[in-house]
C-alpha cells in the first residue's frame, strides 16, 4: 500500500500525469495543475505498445497486450470463445496466445518474420517453438504481413498481405514497444529513439534523470527488466552520493511463460564469422539447445524444451568464462564442470535468468493465464 | 528334499603351459562354476584370471555345429568320406608328401596321438607339424643337442626352493601367473632374488629385484659372457664336467670370442648391470633359469636354449632341488605332443625319425605299413610348401595359421590357392575356418576327454561336465574315422581316449630300458575305470615304478649314446634381419594378461576383454617422437610383409628402437591387426621356430579425419578404415577411425546405430569446429548404441562408456547426459579394468589410495579384493600405488 511511502518520506501523487518540466525553475507540473519543485528529477516513463496503422486499427476489438486493462479486456473477449488473431509471434504475443487458447479461445498467431521469436531464437529452435503452438491447437502463420483489420463497427478479421482473410472477434497487437519519451523531448532533453543517458544514467542536463524502457544508453533501448533492475542500482547510488557507480549493460536472458514450453535464450546468437556453435538435440523428447562460441566464450545460448542450466549458462555468458578446457561439456551444464571457480550454488543464486522480462506485470500476466 | 549338491568335475585348465587343475560344476545355465582345484600339485587351488574366467567362455554361439562342405552343411559320413578320398587321391597322384597335418599345442594327447600315427605310420610322411613349432622347438632342439633327449629335467618345486630366478624372455606374471605366485608366494618366506632378462619392462619386471632391458635378440652374447664368467671365476663344478658333459672347452672358446666390452654393447647393458648379474648367478648355488618365448622365438633360439643349459651344466647345477634350466610352454599340451611326437623330426614317444631302431619298434607296435623314414616340413617350410604347390592338401586341426604363422598374409594366399583345405575346429568363424574346403565341428574344452602334459612333464586328465553341442565330436574320433576310410580300420579302430592313452604308454616303454627318458609304462595296460581317476603325475614312471616327483640329471645319465651332456658351442648371431633406415625399429610381439591365442575363447567373455581391449603398439617416447606420433593415436606398423593398424601406446616401458604389438588379434575382432603378416619367416636352422620376436620394421601415424567409439547393445556390422570391437557387459563397444570425414554423420550414425530407423529419432550433439559429433539411439529407456566422433582419439571413459548399456534412460535428461561421455561425477566411473577377477578399476584403486588410505598391494586387496584371486594384476596394483595414476592401459581418459 500507500504507507510504504510514507515510512520513507516519499509523497506519493497518484493518478497524476506530469505534463510539463520546467528546467529553468526546476520544477514539473501535472495535468491537473500539481506543481512539484525538484533538485534532481528521475523520469521513468516506460514505452507504449506499437500500434500498427493498417486500417482498422481503431476499430472496437483491437488490443494491444501492455496493461491489466488490456488483459480484463481479453478476458471478456475469450468468454464468447471465438477466434482471436494474434499480430506479433515475439514474447509477449504468445504468451497472450497461450493465454486465449487456455481461455477457450481459437487463436491464430501472425509473425511477420520466418520464424517465431526471431531476436531470441534461432530458426532450429523456432520451429520446435512453433511445432509446440501447433500442437495446443495454435495455428502459426509466419512469413505473414497484415494488410488490414477488417470489420465495420468493430473487428472482424484480418486481411493478410498475399490476400489471405483470417476471422477474429478480437485482435491482439504485440509487435514490440517504443520508449515513452516525448515529455523529455518536449522539454528540450535530448532525445532518439528513447532519452539518452550517459552511464551514471544522466540526461543531456545533469540534474534529470532517466531510466527504464524510456531510456537509451549507447545506442540501445531496453526492454528486458534485468537490465532495468541495473540501471536502478546505478542510479540509486549516484542519487545517494556514489558518482562512480557506471550502468554495464550485459548479457541479457529471456524465458518464455508459457506453461508446458520451456525456453530460454540469452546473449548474442546471431550468425557471424568468427563465430561457431555447439548444439544438442533430442527430436523426441523435443529438446534444443544451442549454445553461442566466439573466442572461446559463450555469448549467446538457446535452450528449448529444457532449460534447468539456463542459469549457470546464463552466468557462463556474462562471466566471459573461457570454456576451452570445458568445451567438451559445457552444454550439459554445471554438474559435468566440476570443480571450477564457480561453484553451483554461486551461478544459481543469482535470479536474473529467471526474472520475468519484457513482460507485464506479474498480476496482469497471472491474471490472463489463470484459467 | 533338496537336491544332492552337483558334485565338481576334476580336470585341467586349457590355457597355458602350467596345467592347473580345475573342479568345474556346471550350472543349468550353460556356464560352470569354477574353481582351482586344492589337491592339484601344479596350483594347489589356485587360477589366474583366464582360469577363472572359464565358466563364461562355454557358450556356443559361436560353435560350428556341424560338418560343412563349401559352406554347405553335410553329413560326417560324407565329410569324412570326402577328406580320406581327396587325400588318397591326392596321395596316389603326388606321393604322401603332398599331404599334410597341421596341428596344435591345443590337442589332447590322445588326438595327437593319433593323428602322429596316421600321418607318420599309415600315410608315410612326416608332414605331420604343429602350433608348438612357434612356441617349444627351439627348446626342444636345445634339449635334444644337450640332453640327447627333449627332456625338461626340474620341476615346480625348484621355483620354491631356488634362492636366485632368471626369467629369460618370460613374462610369467602374464603369461603362467600361477607359476608366478608360486615363485613370488615363495618369495615372500625365503627371499628369492628374482632377475629379469626381457627388451621390454614386463608386467613380471613391477616384482623384480633387476630387469636387464637388453638388446633384442642378445641373450646368446649376454649368456656366453656369463659362461666365461663362470669358467674365471672358478665356479665350474669340475667332477660333474668331467663326468657327466663333454665339448666344455670348446663351448667355452666360443664364448670366450665375444670378449665383455663387447657384450656389453652387443646387449646394451652396461658392465656394472652385467658384472651385478654374473655375480649373482655365480655366487647363488639354488638358481633356476626360466625362460619361454623370448629365447624360442628366434633365429638363434636353440644358441640361445643351450648357451642357457651351457651354465647349468658347467657348474653342475641341474636335476637338483631349486636349481636348473627350466622351459615353461605356452600350450596346454606342448609338453604333450612332444611326447607323442607331433613335431615333422619327431617320430613318436621321444624317439628320433633317423634311428634305425627306433623306427623299428615304432613300426612294430603299430603294425605300420609305411613308416615315415625322413623329417617332414616345418611349419613355415609347410606353408610354404602348400604356397608352391608341393602340398595339394592339409589338415588343419584346432589352430589359426592364417593369423599365428608369420608371414600371414601369405599363408592366407597359400590357403587360398590350395586345392583341399580341412579344418577341425570348434569355432565357426575364425580367419582360417573362412579359407577350408570341409570344416569339421570338434568338441572343446568341457565336453572332451583325454590327457595333457605340463612344463614339469606332469599328465594330468582333462575331464569332460557337458555334452558337446550340435554335431561336434572329438578330435581322435574324428582323424581315426579318416584313417579307417583311408583303410587303416585296425589300427585306429579305438573306443575312446583310454585305449589311445594306453597305446601311447605301451610305445613308449616298448625296447625302451632306461634308455629313453620319456617312459610311462606303469601305464600300459591302463583300464578305461582306471584311466578315468587317473591321479596326476610325473613321468618317466616306468612299469613297475610308483607315481614320485621326477627330476633329471642330478647324477648324469644323459640320453646320449655315452650318457654325458653335450656343451654346444653358441657363438653369438644377431637376428636374421637388422634394423635398417626404411625399417629401423624391431618388432616384438607376445601376449596380454587377459587373452590367449587368437582370442577365439577369451573373447568371449567382457570380463576378459575389459583389461585391455584393443591392438596397440607399446613405442618409446623418443621413437615415437622421430615418427610423429603421440599416444593414443592409430601407428601403422609396416614390414616388407604386411602392416597393422594399431593403437600407439607410448610408455618408457618399451626399450627404444624396439616396438611391442600382442598376438591376439585377428580380423574377427578389428580391421587389421594380424601381426603374424607383418613378422618375418626368418626361422632357426636348427629347430625350424620362426623369429616371431625380431622384424624389422617402420612406424608412422595412421592418417586420420576423425575418431570413432561406438557402443551397441547388438554387434555392429562395421567398414571403417579403422576398427576394433570388443564385447561388453550387454552389448558391444567398438573404437573407429575414418580417414576421410564422412559426408553425412548423422546418416552414418543412423546406419551404425539403429538401421531400421531414421536419423531423425537420434539424440545428436554437434560441435563443427572442434569436429565433435556424438550420437545416441534408444529403445523406450534403454540405450540401443551411441556414437561419439571426434578429431583427436575419443575423451570417454571406455568403462563407464559401455556401462551404459545396462543403464535405464528415464527422461530426456538423462538420455542428453549421455552424450557427455562421461558420468557427472568423476568417481563413478571405475575407470579400466585392473582385476578381471573382481572387476575393479584402476580409479578404484586410485582412490582407495589416495582417499582411503591404502598404501599396499595387500592393504588394496582388503579394502577392495582386488589382486586377491589370480594375483596377475598384483604388479599393476603396485604400480598404481607407486605412481597413483593411472595404470597401463588404452583409454585415454577416466
Amino acid at each position: 500500500g500507500d504507507g510504504w511511502y510514507i515510512k520513507h518520506g516519499v509523497t506519493l501523487y497518484k493518478g497524476a500525469k506530469v505534463t510539463k518540466i520546467d528546467r529553468a525553475a526546476c520544477t514539473v507540473t501535472s495535468e491537473h495543475g500539481i506543481t512539484a519543485s525538484y533538485d534532481k528529477l528521475v523520469i521513468a516513463t516506460g514505452s507504449i505498445p506499437i500500434i500498427i496503422p493498417v486500417p482498422g486499427h481503431t476499430l472496437p476489438g483491437v488490443l494491444t497486450y501492455r496493461d491489466l486493462d488490456d488483459v480484463k479486456a481479453m478476458i471478456l473477449a475469450a468468454q464468447s470463445r471465438g477466434k482471436a488473431v494474434v499480430i506479433g509471434g515475439g514474447l509477449l504475443g504468445l504468451e497472450a496466445a497461450a493465454g486465449l487458447a487456455e481461455r477457450g479461445m481459437d487463436v491464430t498467431v501472425i509473425h511477420l518474420m520466418p520464424t517465431l521469436m526471431e531476436r531470441q531464437l534461432d530458426a532450429a529452435a523456432g520451429l520446435l517453438l512453433k511445432q509446440a503452438f501447433e500442437a495446443r491447437g495454435i495455428k502459426v502463420l509466419t512469413g505473414a504481413n497484415t494488410k488490414a483489420i477488417l470489420g465495420s463497427t468493430r473487428a472482424e478479421g484480418v486481411e493478410l498481405a498475399d490476400g489471405q482473410v483470417l476471422k477474429a472477434s478480437l485482435v491482439v497487437m504485440a509487435v514490440g514497444i517504443r520508449p515513452n519519451a516525448s515529455i523529455a523531448k518536449d522539454a528540450g532533453l535530448a532525445v532518439n529513439r528513447g532519452i539518452l543517458v550517459d552511464a551514471a544514467m544522466a540526461t543531456s542536463d545533469p540534474d534529470i534523470y532517466a531510466l527504464g524502457e524510456c531510456a537509451e544508453f549507447d545506442g540501445q533501448v531496453f526492454g528486458l527488466v534485468a537490465p532495468l533492475y541495473e540501471m536502478a542500482n546505478v542510479l540509486a547510488a549516484q542519487l545517494t552520493g556514489n558518482p562512480t557507480a557506471r550502468f554495464m549493460p550485459s548479457a541479457t536472458a529471456t524465458k518464455l511463460k508459457v506453461t508446458g514450453i520451456n525456453l530460454f535464450s540469452a546473449g548474442d546468437f546471431a550468425e557471424r564469422a568468427g563465430r561457431d556453435d555447439i548444439v544438442l538435440a533430442d527430436p523426441v523428447g523435443g529438446v534444443y539447445k544451442r549454445l553461442v562460441l566466439k573466442d572461446d566464450r559463450v555469448i549467446g545460448a538457446v535452450l528449448y524444451g529444457d532449460t534447468s542450466d539456463g542459469a549457470w549458462i546464463f552466468d557462463t555468458i556474462r562471466s566471459a568464462r573461457n570454456i576451452a578446457p570445458i568445451r567438451d561439456t559445457v552444454i550439459f551444464g554445471p554438474s559435468f564442470n566440476l570443480p571450477q571457480e564457480v561453484l553451483p550454488q554461486d551461478a544459481l543464486s543469482k535470479d536474473a535468468a529467471d526474472a520475468p522480462i519484457e513482460a507485464p506485470p506479474e498480476a496482469t500476466h497471472d491474471a490472463l493465464k489463470a484459467a | 528334499m533338496t537336491k544332492p549338491a552337483p558334485v565338481p568335475v576334476r580336470t585341467t585348465c586349457p590355457y597355458c603351459g602350467v596345467g592347473c587343475g580345475v573342479l568345474a560344476t556346471p550350472r543349468p545355465d550353460g556356464t560352470a562354476d569354477i574353481k582351482g582345484d586344492p589337491a592339484h600339485p601344479a596350483n594347489f587351488g589356485r587360477l589366474c584370471s583366464k582360469g577363472s574366467a572359464l565358466g563364461e567362455t562355454l557358450s556356443f554361439d559361436d560353435r560350428l555345429l556341424y560338418p560343412t562342405v563349401n559352406g554347405t552343411r553335410a553329413t560326417w559320413d560324407d565329410a569324412l568320406t570326402l577328406v580320406a578320398s581327396k587325400f588318397a587321391e591326392t596321395i596316389a597322384a603326388h606321393g604322401p608328401d603332398s599331404v599334410a597335418i597341421y596341428g596344435s599345442g591345443q590337442l589332447l594327447t590322445e588326438d595327437y596321438y593319433v593323428a602322429n600315427k596316421l600321418m607318420k605310420g599309415f600315410v608315410g610322411t612326416a608332414n605331420m607339424d604343429t602350433n608348438s613349432r612357434l612356441c617349444m622347438a627351439s627348446s626342444v632342439a636345445g634339449h635334444v643337442r644337450a640332453f640327447g633327449s627333449d627332456t625338461v629335467p626340474g620341476n615346480y618345486q625348484d621355483l620354491e626352493t631356488a634362492d636366485l630366478v632368471v626369467l629369460v624372455g618370460s613374462n610369467l606374471a602374464w603369461c603362467h601367473p600361477v607359476l608366478f605366485q608360486r615363485l613370488e608366494a615363495a618369495r615372500q618366506t625365503r627371499g628369492t632374488k628374482i632377475i629379469v632378462i626381457d627388451p621390454r619392462r614386463t608386467a613380471t619386471c613391477e616384482l623384480a629385484d633387476t630387469h636387464l632391458a637388453l638388446a633384442p635378440g642378445s641373450d646368446v652374447a649376454l649368456f656366453n659372457g656369463l659362461f666365461a664368467h663362470l669358467a674365471d671365476s672358478g665356479r665350474f663344478d669340475h667332477a660333474y664336467v668331467k663326468q657327466h658333459t663333454t665339448g666344455i672347452e670348446k663351448a667355452l672358446d666360443a664364448a670366450r670370442a665375444t670378449p665383455f666390452a663387447k657384450i656389453a654393447s652387443i646387449t646394451g647393458l652396461t658392465p656394472a648391470e652385467l658384472t651385478a648379474f654374473y655375480d649373482s648367478f655365480a655366487t647363488t648355488e639354488r638358481v633356476v633359469t626360466i625362460y619361454s618365448q623370448g629365447v624360442n622365438q628366434s633365429s638363434a633360439g636353440t644358441d640361445k636354449v643351450n648357451a642357457i643349459i651351457n651354465c647349468h651344466l658347467a657348474t653342475g647345477r641341474i636335476g637338483r632341488e631349486g636349481m636348473g634350466p627350466f622351459s615353461v610352454t605356452g600350450q596346454p599340451n606342448a609338453m604333450g605332443g612332444r611326447e607323442v611326437g607331433g613335431l615333422a623330426n619327431m617320430l613318436a614317444a621321444h624317439m628320433s625319425l633317423d634311428d634305425a631302431n627306433h623306427r623299428r619298434i615304432v613300426a612294430d607296435l603299430w603294425q605300420a605299413p609305411n613308416l615315415a623314414t625322413k623329417p617332414g616340413l616345418k611349419a613355415t617350410e609347410m606353408f610354404a610348401a602348400v604356397g608352391d604347390g608341393r602340398i595339394k592338401a592339409i589338415w588343419i586341426i584346432s589352430t589359426n595359421p592364417a593369423d599365428s604363422l608369420p608371414q600371414a598374409d601369405a599363408v592366407v594366399a597359400a590357403l587360398k590357392a590350395c586345392p583341399f583345405v580341412v579344418v577341425s575346429d570348434c569355432i565357426a568363424k575364425t580367419d582360417t575356418t573362412a579359407l577350408a574346403h570341409v570344416l569339421l565341428p570338434a568338441s572343446a574344452w568341457g565336453e572332451k576327454s583325454g590327457t595333457v602334459t605340463n612344463s614339469e612333464r606332469r599328465i594330468s586328465r582333462q575331464r569332460p561336465f557337458m555334452a558337446a553341442p550340435g554335431e561336434a565330436k572329438p578330435d581322435w574320433w574324428i582323424i581315426s574315422e579318416v584313417a579307417k576310410r583311408l583303410g587303416h580300420a585296425q589300427a585306429f579302430d579305438y573306443d575312446g581316449p583310454a585305449a589311445i592313452f594306453a597305446e601311447h604308454a605301451r610305445l613308449s616303454s616298448a625296447g625302451n630300458h632306461g634308455s629313453r627318458d620319456f617312459d610311462i609304462g606303469a601305464y600300459a595296460a591302463l583300464p578305461a575305470v582306471a584311466y578315468d581317476a587317473l591321479e596326476p603325475f610325473q613321468w618317466p614312471q616306468a612299469k613297475g615304478q610308483a607315481p614320485r616327483e621326477t627330476r633329471f640329471f642330478a647324477r648324469g645319465n644323459f640320453y646320449t649314446p655315452d650318457g654325458k651332456a653335450r656343451a654346444v658351442p653358441t657363438p653369438y648371431r644377431a637376428p636374421a634381419s637388422a634394423t635398417n633406415p626404411a625399417y629401423p625399429l624391431a618388432l616384438n610381439s607376445g601376449r596380454v594378461r587377459d587373452q590367449w591365442h587368437t582370442m577365439t575363447r577369451t573373447a568371449k567373455t567382457p570380463r576378459l576383454m575389459s583389461h585391455i581391449y584393443e591392438p596397440f603398439a607399446e613405442i618409446h617416447p623418443a621413437d615415437a617422437k622421430s615418427a610423429n606420433l603421440t599416444h593414443g593415436q592409430l601407428v601403422t606398423v609396416r614390414s616388407p610383409h604386411g602392416s597393422v593398424v594399431v593403437r600407439a601406446d607410448i610408455t618408457e616401458r618399451q626399450r627404444r628402437g624396439s616396438v611391442f604389438v600382442p598376438m591376439h588379434w585377428t580380423d574377427q575382432q578389428a580391421s587389421g591387426a594380424r601381426i603374424g603378416a607383418v613378422m618375418e619367416a626368418a626361422i632357426d636352422p636348427v629347430s625350424g621356430q620362426p623369429e616371431l620376436k625380431h622384424t624389422p620394421v617402420a612406424i608412422a601415424p595412421f592418417k586420420t579425419s576423425h575418431y570413432g567409439l561406438l557402443v551397441t547393445a547388438q554387434k555392429p556390422t562395421l567398414d571403417t578404415a579403422y576398427w576394433a570391437v570388443t564385447p561388453v557387459k550387454g552389448g558391444w563397444r567398438a573404437e573407429l577411425a575414418w580417414t576421410v570425414e564422412p559426408s553425412d554423420w548423422s546418416a552414418l550414425a543412423a546406419r551404425l546405430l539403429q538401421p531400421e530407423a531414421s536419423p531423425s529419432g537420434l539424440i545428436a550433439y554437434r560441435d563443427r569446429a572442434s569436429g565433435q559429433h556424438r550420437f545416441a539411439a534408444f529403445d523406450g529407456v534403454d540405450l540401443i548404441g551411441a556414437l561419439f566422433i571426434a578429431r583427436t582419439p575419443i575423451a570417454v571413459g571406455r568403462s563407464w562408456s559401455a556401462e551404459q548399456l545396462q543403464a535405464r534412460f528415464a527422461t530426456s535428461a538423462q538420455k542428453q547426459r549421455l552424450l557427455a561421455g562421461r558420468s557427472a561425477r568423476a568417481t563413478a566411473d571405475h575407470g579400466p579394468t585392473v582385476c578381471a577377477c573382481f572387476d575393479i578399476g584402476a580409479n578404484q584403486i586410485a582412490a582407495a589410495t589416495t582417499h582411503g588410505g591404502c598404501t599396499t598391494v595387500d592393504a588394496i586387496g582388503a579394502c577392495l579384493k582386488a589382486g586377491t584371486n589370480c594375483g596377475s594384476c598384483r604388479s599393476e596394483i603396485k604400480r598404481i600405488l607407486d605412481t597413483a595414476m593411472a595404470p597401463k592401459s588404452l583409454t585415454l581418459t577416466g
